[in-house]
């Protein structure tokens, strides 16, 4: 494809379609999660005033997946978010791989260090 | 109380919080981390988790149709986001390490800031000025649709805009919120960017703030699905509503209201946090 008819314009309007696919692919995933999540333990006592942070097999991104594929489920609803919180970071890497496509070498550092950034959130393990 | 019922409470009270965060332009954020910390006497950490999942569902939503319209400028977007991400995982480190009545009391001033800015006259600057060295080399400027064409601008003020957004990034980081008024203040005011330009860009940004500090609290353990799940449909929902009320409703007097609410929402978590009760 030639540079020419990879315009700002188009860059927009796919952008604008991967961000809503994400948000409606997570929101279906958080729903299923959260419907067998209240069916299975809808009348147990909720209790969230004191801060004891969850546990690790909600925390890391493999132990996410694991979980979720085992029919966990809290580990599907994060699964969920986890595509939502995925959303903002393919949208940056696409900017990174239109930005190279423009020949606009000055954006795909700025992007690259964007990416960086949210890289460095979701992988770093406390 | 159950899971049940608490789910179906908390799903509700975020749909009003994501409607009226719609309707007004403050997001759902502002009114989602009081509503579960004050009401529902969750730990204001957990709050701030799912709150951060929220906002980035409905900057995401918000976003994409804005981004499409031609409103968005991506190359301001991106090179703001150096600074807002970098200041979301400042925010997010340090909202590890303080208590949770600290946090309290500096959510309760951003409250009351932000019911300041939303309430005060704005006036639309020229689009004639110069654009300044530095916005030239980083190519800021742009056009935007208007009713009579493409309206072509430039862009002034970096160091101030730029700073101002590492800022917003903090905050959000720190309070769970999208710090849209922050970024807005940041383009409109310190940048020059058209206003229209200003907000839909500031929304296309949230959803990567955001997402920087909310890698942090998912992976240190502070996003609990049980909570985030209510949270983010509700929001979600309620934004979705909000926006399509927008187009056709006059929304003078609730924007009035909303504002009244949120200074007692923030008079409120600085007496609690004062009082060290979060």
């Amino acid at each position: 494809m030639s540079p020419k008819n990879w315009n700002d314009q188009r860059i927009e309007v796919i952008i604008g379609t991967l961000l809503r696919t994400g948000v409606i692919l997570a929101a279906t995933v958080v729903l299923f999660g959260g419907a067998l999540y209240l069916v299975r333990y809808g009348h147990e006592a909720a209790n969230y005033a004191t801060f004891h942070g969850e546990p690790e097999s909600l925390k890391s991104v493999s132990d996410i997946v694991h979980g979720s594929l085992g029919g966990s489920a809290l580990a599907i609803i994060q699964l969920g978010l986890l595509l939502l919180i995925a959303t903002p970071v393919a949208r940056v890497v696409f900017s990174a791989i239109a930005f190279a496509i423009e020949h606009d070498s000055m954006y795909v550092v700025i992007t690259l260090i964007v990416l960086g950034v949210l890289l460095y959130s979701l992988l770093a393990s406390g | 109380m159950n899971v049940l019922e608490f789910s179906a409470l908390v799903g509700l009270g975020s749909v009003l919080a994501g409607f009226l965060g719609a309707l007004t332009g403050l997001g759902g954020g502002v009114v989602v981390v009081p509503m579960l910390a004050l009401l529902f006497h969750v730990d204001i950490r957990y709050a701030i988790g799912a709150s951060l999942v929220s906002v980035i569902a409905t900057s995401s939503g918000a976003a994409a149709a804005y981004v499409r319209e031609g409103y968005s400028n991506i190359r301001i977007g991106m090179f703001l986001e150096t600074a807002t991400t970098v200041g979301a995982l400042t925010g997010a480190a340090i909202a590890l390490h303080v208590s949770g009545n600290a946090i309290a009391i500096v959510f309760g001033l951003v409250l009351l800031y932000s019911a300041y800015l939303s309430s005060r006259h704005r006036e639309e600057h020229g689009t004639q000025l110069q654009s300044s060295k530095l916005a030239e080399k980083l190519r800021l400027g742009g056009t935007y649709p208007t009713p009579g064409g493409k309206q072509s601008y430039n862009v002034t003020g970096v160091p101030a805009g730029y700073g101002l957004m590492y800022v917003a990034g903090v905050l959000s980081g720190l309070l769970g919120i999208g710090s849209g008024a922050v970024k807005v203040l940041a383009m409109d005011q310190a940048m020059k960017i058209p206003f229209k330009v200003s907000t839909t860009t500031s929304n296309f940004m949230i959803g990567v703030t955001a997402a920087a500090s909310a890698g942090l609290y998912l992976n240190r353990g502070y996003i609990s699905p049980g909570i985030a799940m209510p949270v983010m449909l509700g929001v979600l929902a309620g934004s979705m509503i909000g926006a399509k009320v927008l187009v056709r409703a006059k929304v003078t007097v609730l924007r009035y209201l909303f504002a009244v609410a949120v200074v007692a929402l923030g008079i409120e978590m600085i007496v609690n946090g004062v009082k060290g009760r979060l």
